[in-house]
């Protein structure tokens, strides 16, 4: 049977051997952490904490501000010693508790609960919203408020998204393999809290082992699938694997929900589990530290707040002229432009990339129209169009070629022979024009 | 680590690009046009490569000039000037004067690709209105053929098989080249008089494969193209009664293969939604038979693909593709 897909998409060098076969190892305590009152798509948290409070490992240090916002953590216990304005993987500013760590690893109160799955639907995602669990793929959307579809949107799929399709990361591979069981129990957490009597896992056959292991585990639980997807990227964006996988088109400038369906990434199904059973916040996530330029490429489970510096340290520094620092994937993820940010809730990977393998794209030629691009997007657009009416300024133009459906995964930039920054063009138009 | 900080770059994403680049394009174009190219030789001598080195030359020459006396950066590495003059001179008869492909080559690199703005802004086949611009001003010397006889010295003038089939009919034509399937061996190989790249038509399929083997190009265009022309052929190039043409004659005579694999595949000047694609290759057919059949030149393709390029971007616009999601015929 051929395997599921979509159509366009692309092929970028997987690289994911680098580190997919080394085991989440736990990273060493950092001297401080540095924990971001927006690490979220939403409202900024208030600090809940001042300067000189000692907090426990846990303790809730950022109120959310509104119903789309997410609870912020202490990932350590200390003391904090500041409240400052940082910068954030992103590029973006905001503001961020300072905390010294004292390496006692101290909790606040957990309440384990073994019941959990006796627990009432709301009663969970309360316990989602307080543990502040947000889409760990990339774009941190607060998981209470996916969850929380309106009336005459009835959901009747849950997906979890395994697919991985950005080159190099190999987090929810190595979650898994590791925490199988622990990601099955997430999914199932959520099925109940949806009222859903199907759950389809979505995985990338270049990932035959991670296949095979949940294959195993959701063996005999009525309604669960395993679906092995075609090795193409962006294949684990949601209306890919969406398309994929059910065969549905989620309708221009929509969401999942318009078409029945919700899809959370595999490493929030294993923080729900997390959250649900033990009470346990989002304080700490699996990061993959890898690329040519790392001496020694690692996956970590990496307390929220630890600065970049930490982890590349603890993998054994730099090699080979170092380049480009990405925060995420090559394909969608931020360069950074130092190593004191710190790891944030939508960090999946560091990515050192050396000298070497930088492409500068400000030597970007001009477009032959060769169409490759066309062909490419997933969503249908053209982006050859949008790039050159965003080189000569017609922004308003842009609009007419679906400027506001890019969601910038970057396939066109990637296949573009004339290396044109594609995305940043299109950036730049719609941060200039309202949609 | 401060001076790591000095040394970071910080750009958009995506931080990794594909290994394709416009010159490897290019290039790869001039590596396809190398069987045709042989074969010219092979047939013209040394009239062929004295023709064909002269257009690259100057086409390469003029785009040197003219960015340096305009300041800008020297793209003649790219191999796009050279596919421009490589094309020119495969649409040029053996005998032609020096001072031809040299003119061709201005025209087609300063005229029709610079002065619109260069690589990727140019309306036109720069090459194709090279050859316009000579056939029209030099029309004699322009359709004076010679034999394909190889490296001999005094090659006789002659007629292409379409003035032939145009002026005195099909039977003359099977008369002079003995039966049918002598005929078509003689076009398939390229064994006819002609423009010095159009006549193998086996030596543009080997090219024009590769190409879309490697996925340079896509069979929309040449298929369509080729596809509409062999239909009009048969339904209208019969003598007075329909469905007695024969398409197979069009198909391998004149600038049909070489048109429709390397020109009208031209990526700056041809639509790039597949959709589109498929118009614009029927619009080529129609236009050279109509022009075979009906104009009063014997071969249409280069005024038929300079006309469909005009429709390039209007095609574009008219058949924009279609966003995931949206139901059919939904337009926001």
């Amino acid at each position: 049977m051929a395997l599921a897909t979509f159509k366009g998409g692309t092929h970028p060098p997987e690289k994911k051997e680098l580190s997919k076969d080394s085991p989440i190892e736990v990273l060493s305590e950092p001297e401080k952490v540095i924990i971001p009152l927006s690490q979220h798509t939403g409202a900024p948290c208030k600090p809940a904490v001042n300067v000189g409070d000692t907090v426990k490992k846990g303790q809730l240090i950022g109120t959310p501000e509104g119903f789309v916002s997410a609870a912020v953590h202490s990932s350590v216990s200390g003391k904090v010693t500041g409240i400052e304005n940082v910068q954030l993987p992103t590029g973006r500013f905001s503001q961020a508790i300072v905390i010294e760590n004292d390496k006692q690893n101290e909790w606040t109160n957990l309440k384990d609960n073994p019941d959990y799955m006796n627990l009432s639907p709301e009663e969970l995602k309360n316990k989602i919203k307080e543990a502040g669990i947000v889409g760990l793929g990339g774009a941190a959307f607060p998981t209470h408020v996916k969850l929380s579809p309106p009336k005459e949107k009835p959901i009747d799929i849950v997906i979890l998204n395994g697919a991985e399709c950005e080159p190099y990361l190999t987090a929810d591979y190595r979650l898994m393999i590791e925490k199988t069981s622990e990601v099955v129990e997430g999914l199932k957490i959520l099925m109940k809290i949806l009222g859903v009597k199907r759950g389809i896992i979505g995985i990338e056959a270049n990932k035959p082992d991670a296949i095979e292991k949940m294959k195993e585990a959701v063996r005999g639980i009525e309604g669960i699938e395993v679906w092995a997807l075609k090795v193409k990227y962006p294949q684990g964006a949601e209306k890919m694997l969406i398309k994929a996988t059910t065969g549905r088109e989620v309708p221009p400038r929509g969401l999942p929900m318009d078409v029945g369906v919700v899809v959370q990434n595999i490493g929030t199904a294993f923080a729900i589990f997390e959250a649900v059973r033990y009470g346990k916040p989002l304080i700490e996530r699996v990061v993959t530290v890898t690329g040519e330029g790392i001496k020694n490429p690692k996956n970590l489970m990496v307390k929220i707040g630890t600065p970049v510096s930490h982890l590349i340290e603890f993998c054994g520094g730099f090699k080979n002229g170092i380049g480009k620092l990405v925060a995420g994937g090559p394909m969608m993820g931020f360069a950074l432009s130092g190593l004191d940010v710190p790891v944030t809730k939508g960090t999946s990977g560091i990515l050192v990339m050396s000298d070497s393998e930088v492409i500068h794209t400000e030597d970007f030629k001009p477009c032959i129209r060769c169409g490759r691009c066309v062909d490419a997007c997933p969503m249908g657009l053209m982006p050859s169009m949008l790039s050159v009416l965003g080189e000569k300024g017609f922004y308003e133009e842009m609009k007419e070629y679906n400027l506001f459906d890019c969601f910038e995964c970057g396939t066109c930039a990637f296949v573009c022979p004339s290396k044109r920054p594609i995305v940043q063009f299109i950036r730049l138009g719609k941060s200039l024009v309202k949609p | 680590m401060e001076a790591i900080k000095e040394k970071l770059i910080v750009s958009v994403s995506p931080h990794v690009r594909t290994e394709e680049s416009v010159s490897r394009i290019m290039w790869t174009v001039n590596l396809a046009l190398l069987p045709a190219t042989v074969m010219a030789i092979y047939f013209f001598g040394i009239r062929a490569l004295y023709v064909l080195s002269l257009s690259v030359m100057s086409a390469v020459f003029f785009e040197w000039a003219f960015e340096k006396f305009t300041k800008r950066p020297v793209t003649i590495s790219d191999g796009s000037a050279f596919l421009t003059g490589l094309l020119l001179g495969m649409n040029l008869p053996s005998g032609v004067p020096f001072y031809l492909p040299v003119i061709g080559s201005f025209v087609a690199i300063v005229i029709t690709k610079h002065l619109f703005g260069g690589l990727g802004y140019n309306i036109f086949n720069p090459a194709l209105i090279g050859r316009a611009f000579l056939l029209l001003t030099w029309p004699r010397i322009m359709t004076t053929w010679l034999e394909p006889s190889g490296f001999t010295v005094d090659a006789k003038t002659t007629a292409t098989p379409l003035m032939i089939l145009k002026e005195e009919g099909i039977g003359r034509l099977l008369e002079l080249f003995g039966d049918k399937a002598n005929l078509y061996i003689h076009l398939f190989t390229g064994q006819r008089a002609g423009s010095l790249g159009e006549t193998s038509v086996i030596a543009i399929l080997i090219g024009g494969l590769f190409l879309l083997w490697r996925g340079y190009i896509t069979w929309h265009i040449p298929l369509s193209f080729l596809g509409t022309s062999a239909v009009i052929a048969w339904v209208f190039g019969g003598k007075g009664v329909l469905f007695t043409g024969d398409p197979l004659i069009h198909l391998m005579s004149g600038g049909m293969m070489i048109g429709a694999f390397f020109m009208a595949t031209d990526y700056v000047t041809s639509p790039m939604v597949r959709k589109a694609q498929i118009i614009f290759g029927i619009g080529c057919g129609f236009l050279t038979m109509l022009i075979r059949l009906k104009g009063g030149y014997p071969e249409g393709v280069m005024f038929a693909i300079l006309i469909m390029n005009c429709f390039a971007p209007l095609l574009d616009r008219a058949f924009k593709t279609r966003v995931f999601g949206a139901r059919k015929g939904q337009k926001k």
